[in-house]
């Protein structure tokens, strides 16, 4: 039985197309057949963040105009042989594609793959509208900020008007020693705010920055934290039970030291 | 240094935390109740239209506002009344 995830968020710059690559190389690690379906059209990123940005030939848009076969268009990852990315155009606008022509596409693909996630645009305009249209479930990529969670709720409510009822959360881009100061909403927050369960949380972590620069998804670097995050959602998605992770805490010295400012 | 040591135990008057909680959880009840603040002013009037037909009411003093009750949503009015009307 083959899944189609859409990750989504409302607000732009959360993490959606950083988690839609992680998550994506994550399952083709578990041998699992992926595809990649980035509907962001304009504004074409996650060919970037795994690193296949020169190996494009067509794109989305070629493909629901019927200039091409969807398989002419699918990008084959370097190391992970079962991961595909069906990039999306660079140079036409969020509208360029319609609801109907990706449910058709979901149909094709499921098909061939286990997963197909689907890396949906910022806003709530045609372009979300459109990326949702043929999903099964969807992650809503949120983190511990006002606006963010705000945006989140107002995505979780178009969800279920769209009649999309299975929905996870995954906050991102947490900062347990401001968590642990109580200056940061944490997991339980946002869970107990948007009455959403959750299916992971992942901490900021600097080397999602450096692996993003290497188009490298931080899921396979062993010694991140955020990688490990990543790799707990994975389990989760292919149906284990895996307890959230504790972030590393700061010890009684170190909160006296920050209490004096030093 | 008191503020400090406070810091150290983990106790401070109200945490930026706690204030985020409390500020979305108020602008959430309105963003799924759909009510904008015009909305919610053209409601008063109406309220107030309806209301003195029957009494006179402070006008000034009158508060209406949504709040959350567990899963659901109420409409608080809290209407001070001046005098009744008869006849």
């Amino acid at each position: 039985m083959s899944e189609v995830i859409v990750i989504t968020s409302g607000k732009g710059g959360v993490g959606k197309t950083t988690t839609t690559a992680n998550l994506g190389v994550g399952l083709a690690i578990r041998g699992k057949k992926v595809v990649l379906v980035d509907t962001d059209t304009g504004l074409r990123n996650l060919d970037l963040l795994l690193g296949l940005e020169n190996r494009i030939m067509y794109d989305l848009v070629d493909v629901t105009e019927g200039r091409v076969p969807y398989k002419k268009a699918l990008v084959r990852h370097k190391k992970y042989e079962n991961l595909m990315l069906l990039p999306t155009s660079q140079v036409k606008d969020k509208n360029a594609v319609n609801p109907e022509q990706l449910v058709h596409l979901c149909e094709e693909l499921r098909k061939e793959f286990d997963y197909i996630l689907i890396d949906c645009p910022a806003g709530i305009e045609q372009g979300f509208k459109t990326a949702i249209a043929g999903a099964d479930c969807a992650i809503v990529v949120t983190m511990p900020e006002i606006s963010a969670v705000r945006d989140a709720d107002k995505i979780i409510g178009e969800l279920n008007r769209a009649d999309k009822n299975s929905i996870k959360l995954i906050v991102n881009r947490i900062r347990p020693q401001m968590v642990e100061k109580g200056d940061m909403l944490d997991m339980d927050d946002i869970n107990d705010i948007l009455s959403i369960d959750c299916i992971g949380q992942v901490p900021d972590d600097e080397k999602v920055v450096t692996s993003t620069n290497r188009g490298e998804p931080v899921i396979s670097m062993e010694d991140s934290l955020a990688g490990k995050a990543y790799r707990n959602i994975v389990g989760r998605i292919c149906g284990e039970e895996i307890p959230f992770m504790d972030f590393p805490k700061d010890s009684f010295f170190q909160r006296l030291k920050r209490a004096f400012g030093l | 240094m008191i503020e400090a040591l406070m810091k150290i135990f983990g106790k401070e008057k109200k945490s930026s935390k706690e204030i985020a909680r409390d500020r979305l959880k108020v602008v959430l009840i309105h963003d799924r109740a759909n009510v904008s603040p015009e909305v919610m002013d053209h409601l008063k009037n109406d309220i107030i239209r309806v209301i003195s037909n029957y009494m006179e009411i402070n006008k000034k003093d009158m508060e209406i506002s949504l709040a959350n009750d567990e899963d659901s949503v109420a409409l608080v009015a809290n209407i001070p009344v001046s005098r009744m009307k008869h006849g």
